[in-house]
Formats: C-alpha cells, sequence, structure tokens
C-alpha cells in the first residue's frame, strides 16, 4: 500500500469496493510468463532491464507458467511452437492475459505469405487481449501495451452484467 | 591444391563414375559423381594423404527442376588448406542417395536437415527422422511444387 503509507496520522478505514480492490491487486502485480520467441524477446528483455525497468509496474518475468498470470508471447510463432503455446497456456491459473508482441505473433508479420511454417496469429491457437504491432516493438510499446491491459483489467467486475457472458474460457 | 589438381587424383581413381566437372574459373571447383558412388568417393577423399578432406563444410539440398534433386558437398581440408565441391544428382521417383555419416559425423544433422526438407533419402543413415519440422508433417516444403496445407493438426495455415 505505498500509495498510502504515512498519510494518515491516526488508525483508519479505507473504503472501496470488492472488485476495486481486486483489480487493483490483480492489475499490479502482473507476472508475465516470458515466451521469448524471436527478436521481440531482446526488446522484451530491454524493457524489463533497468533502463525501462517492467518492475515498476510489478510486471516481472516468471518461468513457469503457474507462477503467471499474464503471457507475452514475443516473436515468431511456428506451428510446431503453435501446441507448445496451447499448452502452456492451458497451465497457467485464470484470471490470465496474454499480450501478443510483434508483427509476427500479431499476424504472422513478414512470413504471412511464403512462411509455410509460421502460424499467421497466435490469436488462432489462444485468445489475445492486447496486440502490440511494430517489428519488433520498441520498449515503450511493450510499455503501453501492459499500461492498456491494465486499463482493461481495471474495468473487469466480479458480478456478471445481465445479458453479457462471462470472458472466462 | 587447385581444383585441378585434386579433380587429376580424383579422376585417376575415380574415372568412371565422375559425369562432368568444372575447376577453371569457378570460385568453388566441382565434380559430379554418380550417386551410388558418393560414399567411396568420399572416403577416399577423406584418407588420401595428397587430399586429407577432413571437414565436410556444408551439405545443402538442391530442387534442379525438371524432376531432379540434387545433393551438394563443400569440402575443406584444415591441414592441406585447400577445397573442393562434390555434387551429385537424383530423380524425384528415386531420390536415394548413400549416407555419408560415416565419413563424417556432421553429414547426420545436415542430411536429416535435407530429408526434411528436401525428401531425399539417404541410405544407411543411423537416424533419419525430420530434424526441424514435427514429425507428423507433410510433405517437403522446399521442394519447388510445394503446396501449403490447409490445416495441420486443425490449425488453419494459410493467412
Amino acid at each position: 500500500m505505498g500509495l498510502l503509507d504515512k498519510h494518515f496520522e491516526d488508525r483508519n478505514i479505507v473504503i472501496t469496493s470488492v472488485d476495486g480492490l481486486m483489480n487493483w491487486a490483480r492489475l499490479s502485480s502482473l507476472w508475465f510468463m516470458q515466451f521469448g520467441l524471436a527478436c521481440c524477446a531482446i526488446e522484451m528483455m530491454a524493457a524489463g532491464a533497468s533502463h525501462y525497468d517492467l518492475d515498476r509496474f510489478g510486471v516481472m518475468p516468471r518461468a513457469t507458467p503457474r507462477q503467471a498470470d499474464l503471457m507475452i508471447v514475443a516473436g515468431t510463432v511456428t506451428i510446431k511452437m503453435a501446441s507448445r503455446i496451447k499448452r502452456l497456456y492451458d497451465q497457467m491459473a485464470e484470471p490470465r492475459y496474454v499480450i501478443s508482441m510483434g508483427s509476427c505473433s500479431n499476424c504472422g508479420g513478414p512470413y504471412w505469405e511464403h512462411g509455410y511454417h509460421v502460424l499467421k496469429g497466435v490469436d488462432r491457437v489462444i485468445p489475445v487481449d492486447v496486440y502490440i504491432p511494430g517489428c519488433p516493438p520498441r520498449p515503450e510499446a511493450l510499455l503501453e501495451g501492459i499500461i492498456k491491459l491494465q486499463e482493461k483489467i481495471r474495468k473487469h467486475s466480479l458480478v456478471e452484467e445481465s445479458g453479457v457472458k462471462s470472458s472466462k474460457s | 591444391m587447385v581444383g585441378e589438381e585434386i579433380l587429376n587424383i580424383l579422376k585417376e581413381k575415380f574415372g568412371k563414375v565422375i559425369v562432368n566437372w568444372k575447376v577453371k574459373g569457378v570460385y568453388n571447383p566441382y565434380a559430379r559423381i554418380k550417386p551410388e558412388n558418393i560414399r567411396e568417393v568420399a572416403f577416399f577423399l577423406r584418407e588420401n594423404s595428397h587430399l586429407q578432406f577432413d571437414y565436410l563444410m556444408c551439405l545443402s539440398g538442391v530442387d534442379l527442376g525438371k524432376g531432379m534433386l540434387g545433393v551438394v558437398y563443400h569440402l575443406n581440408s584444415i591441414s592441406k588448406k585447400h577445397r573442393f565441391t562434390l555434387k551429385v544428382d537424383v530423380t524425384r521417383e528415386n531420390p536415394n542417395v548413400p549416407s555419408v555419416e560415416m565419413v563424417w559425423k556432421t553429414a547426420n544433422w545436415h542430411e536429416r536437415e535435407v530429408y526434411d526438407l528436401f525428401g531425399i533419402n539417404f541410405l544407411d543413415h543411423p537416424d533419419l527422422r525430420r530434424i526441424l519440422l514435427p514429425d507428423d508433417w507433410d510433405g517437403y516444403p522446399l521442394r519447388k511444387d510445394y503446396q501449403v496445407q490447409e490445416y495441420y493438426n486443425g490449425i488453419k495455415v494459410p493467412y
């Protein structure tokens, strides 16, 4: 609770909704499954290093899907890799989010026509929350993608709105 | 040793199995060998004391068109500091080439890659499986007439 730390002289009560608290907790600790597949992974590493410092958003890399909330698919997804991505996505605990980073994982990128071995968009195997264009996107673009995802999470609700189906799959 | 001298040593021993050659005015002098004899030629090139081709730099597959496939062997001698290239041509109907894995161990994965992408069979290869593509892939993608499959395991492949 760094924001509220030492701001009160006496013990106090903060009133918020459960939704607000849950969403705040979720969006402030997006641990991501590192899925570096090509040159986008270099930019993702740069975004994680001290200059851009993903850690200040509570975003840090995990090497296992069990500890991850977010999967950043960074790079060219080959068809051979697609089934592995699907399996690792299935192993992540809900709620889980996916950022597709770079043109290759968005739509096949430069391999869209002659790449017999490239999956034309990772959204053919797993649902994607945020697409980041670029070849490769700069770390700033990845940061913006993560902020966009945080905005999306901020609007989530535990209550199922009438007429709207839950997005949980 | 220059390409011409290497070719002459080769011709002396294997005059009948050399189909054609080019050693002048090319960066990589080569001799085209009958495919069924490639292993003995390779073994001779490695063992001959004047040649000592101890290093297979690259083994590549080629689709030559007109129903022909080819394999190209780029050889180098570290001790003698010279190079030579061998080529073989096979038909698509009968794409069998003896493996040179027992001559140069490097050939193991190179031949698997050529098998994977061109469908050339390397006879007596100890472990001829696909190396890059999934095991259940259909077709050989670097052949000129390769058609991209519509679906692979339920995933749509074309854009």
